[in-house]
């Protein structure tokens, strides 16, 4: 006996509607045995998971600011997994980014410069990122390899040039020899936003990446090209799109905006390159982009989301003390509770009888 | 949308107020914080500051509230965790690794009232201390072990990140091997990480097979160390005692032993007399421990105890002249040491390290 998940033809709007609720649900009832099993109580935990982090405004913007970085990058990846090309290697495309948007910075540091600074910083991010992306397009129109591999494989190698960079040409010369740049001059800072906390313009560029990201895909010829390319190429080619051409160009948006997010955090929050830039989030952002369903306005609050798990799990850590990894697993079963109610919602489970064809 | 929040809000404060209300904050308990850079339990660096936090909850017992956040990578989160600490009301917050400097100046600069104590840095203000511990005093004596011991006259170094501390490490280790049989040969992998166990292990078979018969360590797992052990090799532990992981290999361990400081500091925070200092403490002050000298002849435990001695006496400067770097230039005179500040900023090789520094 054999199953077999068929796609939906009508998927059911209360279905839709039902699906995160439920996800919920199971969430906080795989949460409530695990937390009792561990001796702290369900709702005291919850409460201070994802309720205490939405009273204060200090932590709002803290979430908005963890959830910058992937809004952004997963915007980009919407648009290559769209197309179905498999950009593995945001991460890196971040880090070729943060790196090239730098250089302007270290190379500007303590002299004159104006105001022009933080925008070029920002044009050359971009250039990075794509330039980073377009490797792993160009190997794939060229020799066909697999863009899942080479753009993973290149994660690897940004970071490892990045770590160079820092501990060799671009260390701080009064900084004992430890790995890490000078201090970015204030013209090459990202500004905040207000006074008090750490909410910064990166959020405006991010909101702008949204809108014309969902009018791009939603309402362009170039998004329609995209979205036939990824789901009938056979039909894409028919119409006349180019495949190599619509392959160069997710990649290169998608590394550019990964790029682009990748020099706000580091000249952002962080205010210096260092060989720890990123906590993985090139990685985390196929999660918000397969949550938020490629589809740039649902990856707003797909990224708050996940931003709030982070966020939650470290005042779990504060508060009740609960270990790193149980706030991983609690995160983890949330996101699979999602994922798996999206399926079930698209999909139906069917029985298969008799000889199974291979 | 702020409708929907505040509704949830209401709800579920009601729901938690009838289940007994979660956190009500005792008055007059000093609060401290730490952040731990890698996991409580790698038996390595973070596991030996929360042995620390544990003393401290020792010593003092309802007079302090500890609390802790682990595997904070040292990136753009570190803030907001520095941050969440003291809007959680911790005044005393200890940030145990280097890379949390930055984020701990930026935190503390908003809140001059809380105390700061940052490990193993070199910027202060006057709410943010440093301390670190002279582990190469205890390194010296573990190169002088490997000499000894080491039939094959190679030994394997597994190094972390390159920061002055590390090949400081090697130097010293180097300069104790060479004391004893100036031919030995070094051979260094760096891991580039401080906690990655699969690595650590594969850094370890690499070395044995090279014929490294002797493997210390500067990363906090003790992948190494079980890897030696299952190659019946020797190694040196690394942070915490790690006898458990290698029964037969352990010669011994550099033991980081943060507690004396942390009472210390902790007193002084309770008695109102806190105040930003920088601390750097080795063998003499019990802040670098050695682990028992296990699995060697009598004369090298000997030797080893010996050289522990004379360094807790100051008979012994790990860094005494003469030091020639690896191109012959002579840094250290005869009769000289090297100097504090100059070990804190070192980022060259001893003669006879046959090895370059990465990003040099």
């Amino acid at each position: 006996m054999r199953f077999r998940l068929e796609r939906q033809e009508a998927v059911s709007g209360i279905g839709v509607l039902v699906a995160p609720l439920l996800a919920l649900a199971a969430t906080l009832l795989v949460g409530a045995i695990m937390f009792v099993v561990l001796g702290l109580a369900p709702l005291p935990a919850f409460y201070i998971y994802f309720i205490e982090p939405l009273t204060d405004p200090w932590t709002i913007q803290e979430l908005v600011v963890k959830a910058c970085p992937l809004l952004l990058i997963a915007i980009g990846l919407s648009f290559c997994y769209r197309a179905n090309r498999w950009n593995i290697g945001a991460e890196g495309q971040y880090v070729a980014g943060a790196v090239l948007g730098s250089w302007v910075a270290i190379a500007t540091q303590g002299t004159e410069a104006g105001p022009w600074v933080l925008p070029a910083m920002l044009v050359f991010a971009a250039i990075g990122g794509a330039l980073w992306g377009l490797i792993p397009a160009f190997l794939r129109v060229r020799f066909g390899a697999s863009e899942i591999l080479t753009s993973l494989m290149l994660v690897y190698v940004a970071q490892l040039g990045l770590d160079y960079l820092v501990r060799g040409p671009w260390r701080d010369p009064g900084g004992f020899n430890f790995p890490r740049s000078v201090s970015f001059d204030p013209v090459a800072t990202v500004p905040l936003l207000f006074e008090d906390g750490r909410l910064h313009a990166g959020i405006v560029i991010a909101g702008v990446a949204v809108l014309v990201a969902a009018f791009v895909l939603g309402r362009t010829l170039v998004g329609f090209s995209i979205e036939l390319g990824g789901s009938a190429p056979r039909a894409a080619a028919f119409a006349g799109f180019d495949e190599k051409r619509v392959t160069y160009g997710v990649f290169m948006v998608s590394g550019a905006l990964a790029g682009l997010a990748g020099i706000i955090e580091v000249a952002g929050p962080i205010g210096n390159l260092q060989p720890a830039i990123s906590p993985g989030y090139g990685f985390t952002a196929i999660i918000a982009a397969m949550l938020g369903r490629l589809n740039p306005f649902v990856i707003v609050p797909a990224s708050l989301v996940l931003a709030l798990t982070y966020i939650g799990g470290e005042a779990a850590q504060i508060t009740l003390r609960m270990p790193f990894d149980v706030t991983r697993v609690f995160q983890g079963t949330m996101l699979i509770s999602i994922l798996a109610a999206d399926v079930l919602v698209r999909y139906r489970l069917r029985r298969v009888e008799g000889a199974a064809h291979a | 949308m702020r409708k929907f929040i505040s509704m949830a809000v209401a709800l579920t404060a009601g729901l938690v107020l009838a289940a007994g209300a979660p956190v009500a904050h005792a008055a007059e308990k000093l609060k401290i914080g730490f952040i731990y850079v890698g996991p409580v339990g790698d038996f390595g660096w973070s596991y030996q500051h929360d042995q620390g936090r544990k003393a401290v909850e020792k010593e003092f017992g309802d007079k302090v509230e500890t609390t802790f956040v682990e595997n904070v990578q040292e990136g753009p989160d570190a803030e907001r965790v520095i941050e969440q600490l003291v809007r959680a009301g911790n005044t005393l917050i200890f940030t145990t690794s280097f890379g949390f400097m930055e984020p701990t100046l930026k935190v503390a600069k908003r809140h001059p009232k809380v105390m700061f104590e940052h490990a193993t840095g070199y910027k202060r203000e006057k709410n943010v201390a440093t301390y670190n511990a002279k582990f190469h005093e205890g390194r010296y004596i573990l190169g002088q072990i490997a000499a000894k011991v080491s039939k094959t006259g190679t030994v394997g170094y597994i190094a972390s990140v390159p920061i002055p501390e590390v090949i400081a490490g090697i130097d010293s280790f180097m300069l104790g091997a060479q004391s004893v049989n100036p031919n030995l040969k070094i051979k260094i992998v760096w891991v580039n990480g401080w906690f990655d166990p699969a690595k650590e292990a594969d850094a370890a078979k690499a070395l044995i097979d090279q014929g490294a018969d002797v493997i210390a360590q500067h990363t906090d797992s003790p992948a190494a160390m079980q890897a030696a052990e299952a190659r019946g090799v020797k190694a040196f532990g690394q942070s915490s005692n790690m006898i458990t992981f290698g029964p037969k290999a352990q010669l011994t361990s550099i033991v980081d032993n943060w507690a004396p400081y942390y009472i210390e500091r902790v007193k002084l925070a309770l008695d109102g007399k806190w105040t930003s200092t920088d601390t750097w403490g080795g063998l003499k002050d019990g802040e670098v421990q050695m682990a028992p000298y296990t699995n060697m002849p009598d004369d090298v435990k000997k030797m080893a105890e010996d050289t522990e001695e004379a360094i807790k006496s100051g008979k012994l400067h790990p860094f005494k002249g003469p030091i020639y770097k690896q191109d012959g230039t002579l840094v250290v005179k005869e009769g000289e040491v090297l100097a504090d500040k100059d070990i804190l900023s070192l980022n060259w090789y001893v003669k006879g390290i046959d090895d370059k520094v990465p990003g040099q």
